[in-house]
Order: structure tokens, then C-alpha cells, then sequence
């Protein structure tokens, strides 16, 4: 039987579409006379949709729908919730630096959610046309937001960079997919996933090729990063904490569900293809983020070296390894929405604190601020109790299990490698004098409320790791 | 008679040409765009192919889809032309030099 209650899964996409449309129309007629007032609607539509999808969406077993092109499943309801909240977060801390650069208007909050919409698409994606649109529905989005600021060349020629790279990406996706389907005949992975089952056939080592070079590409895997700093760097520093945090939960499920899923029969192939990768990954992101002075782009890096970690719980093939993955991806996401969110404060009008010189001596100017930096880096960097350990041990043991030692030890090197140009940031703020005098922080309670909770939370998950991690290892068996 | 290798082969081809030109051009960005294009054209044509041999539609549905994506995509490409020449009064690809990768 069909009626509107079969659909209720579905409810988070559908709530978003409208939100969308209710922000542009309160841009056109409301929004233009008060500016600002856009952005609080879009965190008001954020929350809801967060509290509407707890309430209708919380499926206990996978729901298919639409003739098979999209599922809901406890996996599914888990990172849209995460999806709504990363974005509400991320766009509350960047409130007063969009201001400042007078690009506060209703076409960013507008573009964030159509991003927000191409990521819960690619979660509930059981198709390769769903993948297919998800990815560009998102990707798009974001390279409209790399060029928002239309006075700054750097972010154009960012966005431009971004653009042609992505857009190749996305014709290799869909050359693998066309592949893919050449070979089962069926566009749905459920179809897939039953048709593909002997690997090691030449055919599906091309499309895997393509598909995962794809993958690769959208996670910001070596040798495909090079957009990834880049990016980072040129856009505002508002859409770098965006494109830093929301788009890896999507990219994250694009390689769950098309290669996990979809593609499960042929493990051995892509998991033999991402190996290397996954290595190179960890290897040039630690050591070229050791050569930044930048500290975007040192965050770029990082970003890579922890796509690194990302693909190695993929490489292992087990639930185990992506159970691991899932949960790296969120303690990932929530350490860089803290780190970019302290990025953002530390800017003023006219001032990007974008030089890790301008860092030096932060405690003395702002304690607070220093002590939660010190924190997300002390997380970002893997030292316990704070949530990062657990993530990079819980990789480490889907790789143990899997008998890749070799792995093992390159992912315990490289995080020490690692450690190093994190820690660098904790000396600059609390040992080193500020050179020159540097602008005040940004003042505002509510977000550095915000900042003080997300920075707190790296803390108390790191002491109380358990009920994050059965839920990663739950909502994945 | 037109065969499936046939096919496949002009769409390999296209892919081929659409790689090198991004790769090889140096002078114009829009000879970027026009790449880009021509990529998902090759995919479209693989597909088409697969669903004539397989006489099923949904491959030839997936290509609209992936049309209407593809000038989406345009317009985008082309709005950060317009940005990017504002700045620079240039489209020249060497000029997109300020980032180093």
C-alpha cells in the first residue's frame, strides 16, 4: 500500500528541498532589508529539520523506496542527523566573518543547503543515478560557494581549479559507471552488488579503476589532492571550514555505498587499489603539512593525512574497517569544524589570521580561545584521552585483524609525523611572543559558546568513547 | 551493421580526446569546458550503448540526467569565468598560477 506515511523516511530530503526554496523567497523579500536575518532562518530550518528527522526518519531496519533508488537505513539517519548539525554548527561560527567580508547573504545559506541536499542524497543513494546526482548536486553547490567572494581573485581562481578537477572526476565516475552497468545491466547497487560477485575480471577492474579514481579524488586522496590545498587556501576562510567538514560525510558515503555496497562482490580489487593510495595519502599529507607557513593549508594537509586514515579502514574490506571509518569520519568532522570555527574567530575585518605566525602568543590575547585550539590540536594529533586516539586505534585494529601489519606501522609512523606540526601550533600559542600587535579575537558569546562545547566534546568522547563506538559498529552490521 | 565494439571504441576515443585537451591546452579555459563536455558525452555514449544491447531503458534515461547535470554544470563553469576574468582580465590557463597546489 502507497500513502504519504511510506514516505516518511524520506522526510529529511523532502523538509530540505522546501527549506530551500523558504530561504531563497525570504532572501528576495525579507532578507534584503535585514541582513543577517536569512542566516538565522537557515540555523532555525536546520534544527527543526535535525528535530523532524529524529522524529519521522529514525528507521530501525532498511527501508527502500522509490523503486529501489533510495534507502533509508539506521546508517542513513545517523549521518544526516550528523549532516544537520555539522552545517547549523558551521554556519553559526561563520556568521561575523561573513559580515565582515560583506558576503553575509541569503544566496550562501541558500547554496549551503543545496550542498546539505547533494550529501543526504549520496547517504540514501541505492542507485547509480542517485550517486550520480548526489555528487553533483553537492559538488556544484560548492564550487558556486569557493567563488562567493567575487571581489577576491584568489578564491575565483580556486573555484576554477576546483571546478575542472571535479568535473573530470565526475566524468570519470560516470565513464566507470557506465561500465559498471554494462557489465549487470541494472543501474540499482542492489542489482549490482548480486550481479558482480566473481572479481579479478578485466572488465570490472576498468570501471572499477575509474570509479575509484573518482572516489579517491572527491576524498582527496594522493595523487589526486591537488585541488585539495588549493581550495582551502583561496577560499574564504567560512567556505573552507564548510568544504572541510559537511562534504566528507557524503564523500563518505559515496565509497561506502558504491564500493562497500554496490560493488562488495569485487572487495579484493578496489581494497588492492586503494592500498597504495591510502599509503601515499598518509605519507605526503603528514610531511608536506610540515612545510606549510600557511595554516590553511597546513589544515589542508592534515585534512589529506586523515583521508589517509579514512581509506584505510576502507582498504581493510571488513564491516570492522568500515565501522572504523565511520567513526573517524565523524571525530574528524567534528575536530575541523573546532579548528577552522577557531580560524574564523581569530579573523577580523580586513585581518585573516591565515599565517601560523599570527598565532604565536594567542594565550596571552585570548586564553579561551588558545585552550580550545590546544585541545583540537592535541585531538587532531592523536594524543589520548581526546577523541582522535580512539579513532586512529580503532583503524589500526580493523588493520590488525585484517593481518596488514605492514599498514599498522606506517599509519603509527605517520602519526607521530603528524604529532609534530600539530604541536607546533600548541608552542606558537603558548611559548612564543606575538610579533607585532595582532586584532582582537571575535567576542561573541554564542559562538564562542559553540566553539567551547565543540572543543569540550573532543574531550568528554575521548574519556567516554564507548556509546559513539557502538553506535558506529551497530548501525554498520 | 554498427556493433557494440564500435561504440565502445568512439567512446573511448572521446574520452581520450576530452583527457588530452584538458591536459595538453595551456591558452583558454573555456577550451577546458568544452573537455569536460565532451567526458560526459563519451560516458553518455557508453551508455546508450550498453542499453541498446541490453534493450533496457534505463541507461538511455541516465543520459538525460546526466544532459540536464552537464549544463548545469555549464553555467556554473561559466559564472566563475566571469568572477575569475573580472579579476584577471584573463582566461589564459598559465595565469591560474597564484596557488600552488
Amino acid at each position: 500500500m502507497m500513502n504519504l506515511h511510506t514516505f516518511a523516511a524520506a522526510l529529511p530530503e523532502m523538509y530540505l528541498a522546501a527549506a530551500i526554496c523558504v530561504v531563497l523567497l525570504f532572501e528576495a523579500f525579507v532578507g534584503e532589508r535585514r541582513p543577517g536575518s536569512t542566516g538565522t532562518l537557515t540555523l532555525l530550518l536546520l534544527v527543526i529539520g535535525a528535530g523532524l528527522t529524529v522524529q519521522f526518519a529514525d528507521v530501525t531496519q532498511r527501508v527502500v523506496l522509490f523503486d529501489g533508488s533510495y534507502v533509508a537505513d539506521p546508517l542513513a539517519y545517523v549521518l544526516k542527523l550528523a549532516g544537520f548539525l555539522t552545517v547549523a554548527v558551521g554556519l553559526l561560527y561563520s556568521r561575523t566573518y561573513l559580515q565582515n567580508r560583506d558576503i553575509l547573504k541569503g544566496e550562501y545559506y541558500a547554496l549551503s543547503l543545496s550542498a546539505l541536499l547533494g550529501i543526504f542524497v549520496l547517504i540514501s543513494a541505492n542507485s547509480l543515478l542517485t550517486v550520480y546526482l548526489g555528487v553533483e548536486l553537492l559538488a556544484l553547490s560548492v564550487y558556486a560557494m569557493v567563488a562567493f567572494d567575487r571581489e577576491s581573485g584568489v578564491a575565483a581562481e580556486a573555484a576554477m581549479k576546483y571546478f575542472v578537477l571535479g568535473s573530470i572526476a565526475s566524468g570519470m565516475l560516470l565513464y566507470g559507471m557506465s561500465i559498471v552497468y554494462g557489465l549487470t545491466g541494472t543501474l540499482s547497487l542492489d542489482g549490482i552488488a548480486v550481479a558482480l560477485s566473481a572479481p579479478h575480471n578485466l572488465g570490472v577492474i576498468l570501471g572499477l579503476t575509474f570509479i575509484v579514481v573518482a572516489v579517491a579524488f572527491k576524498l582527496g586522496a594522493v595523487p589526486f589532492h591537488m585541488w585539495l590545498p588549493d581550495v582551502y587556501d583561496g577560499a574564504p576562510t567560512s567556505v573552507t571550514l564548510f568544504v572541510g567538514t559537511a562534504p566528507k560525510i557524503g564523500y563518505f558515503a559515496l565509497a561506502l555505498r558504491l564500493l562497500a555496497h554496490g560493488l562488495a562482490g569485487v572487495t579484493v580489487d578496489w581494497a588492492a587499489m586503494l592500498v597504495p593510495l591510502a599509503v601515499l595519502t598518509l605519507i605526503v599529507g603528514n610531511l608536506v603539512a610540515i612545510a606549510q607557513t600557511n595554516i590553511k593549508r597546513m589544515l589542508a594537509y592534515s585534512t589529506i593525512a586523515h583521508v589517509g586514515f579514512i581509506v584505510l579502514g576502507f582498504a581493510s574490506g571488513t564491516a570492522d574497517g568500515y565501522s572504523a571509518a565511520l567513526y573517524y569520519t565523524l571525530v574528524y568532522v567534528l575536530m575541523a569544524l573546532g579548528f577552522f570555527g577557531v580560524v574564523i574567530l581569530a579573523s577580523r575585518k580586513g585581518f585573516e589570521a591565515d599565517q601560523l605566525e599570527h598565532y604565536k602568543g594567542l594565550y596571552r590575547r585570548d586564553p579561551l580561545l588558545a585552550l580550545a585550539m590546544a585541545m583540537l590540536m592535541f585531538s587532531t594529533a592523536g594524543v589520548p584521552p581526546f577523541v582522535g586516539f580512539w579513532a586512529k586505534l580503532r583503524i589500526i585494529q580493523a588493520l590488525w585483524e585484517t593481518q596488514h601489519l605492514w599498514l599498522v606501522v606506517i599509519a603509527v609512523l605517520m602519526s607521530v609525523v603528524g604529532a609534530f606540526y600539530y604541536l607546533r601550533v600548541v608552542k606558537l600559542m603558548y611559548f612564543d611572543e606575538a610579533p607585532e600587535s595582532l586584532p582582537d579575537t571575535v567576542r561573541s558569546f554564542g559562538v564562542r559558546l559553540a566553539l567551547g562545547i565543540n572543543a569540550a566534546a573532543v574531550l568528554v568522547l575521548g574519556i567516554l568513547p564507548a556509546p559513539l563506538l557502538d553506535l558506529c559498529a551497530r548501525v554498520l552490521h | 551493421m554498427i556493433t557494440l565494439a564500435d561504440l565502445l571504441t568512439l567512446s573511448g576515443i572521446l574520452f581520450a580526446l576530452a583527457v588530452a585537451g584538458i591536459f595538453l591546452n595551456r591558452k583558454n579555459v573555456i577550451l577546458l569546458l568544452m573537455c569536460v563536455e565532451l567526458l560526459l558525452l563519451a560516458a553518455n555514449f557508453n551508455f546508450i550503448a550498453f542499453s541498446r544491447m541490453f534493450g533496457d531503458l534505463t541507461g538511455q534515461v541516465f543520459v538525460f540526467f546526466v544532459l540536464t547535470v552537464a549544463a548545469a554544470e555549464s553555467a556554473i563553469g561559466l559564472a566563475i569565468l566571469v568572477v575569475l576574468f573580472r579579476e584577471r582580465r584573463s582566461i589564459s590557463v598559465e595565469d591560474l598560477n597564484t596557488l600552488k597546489g
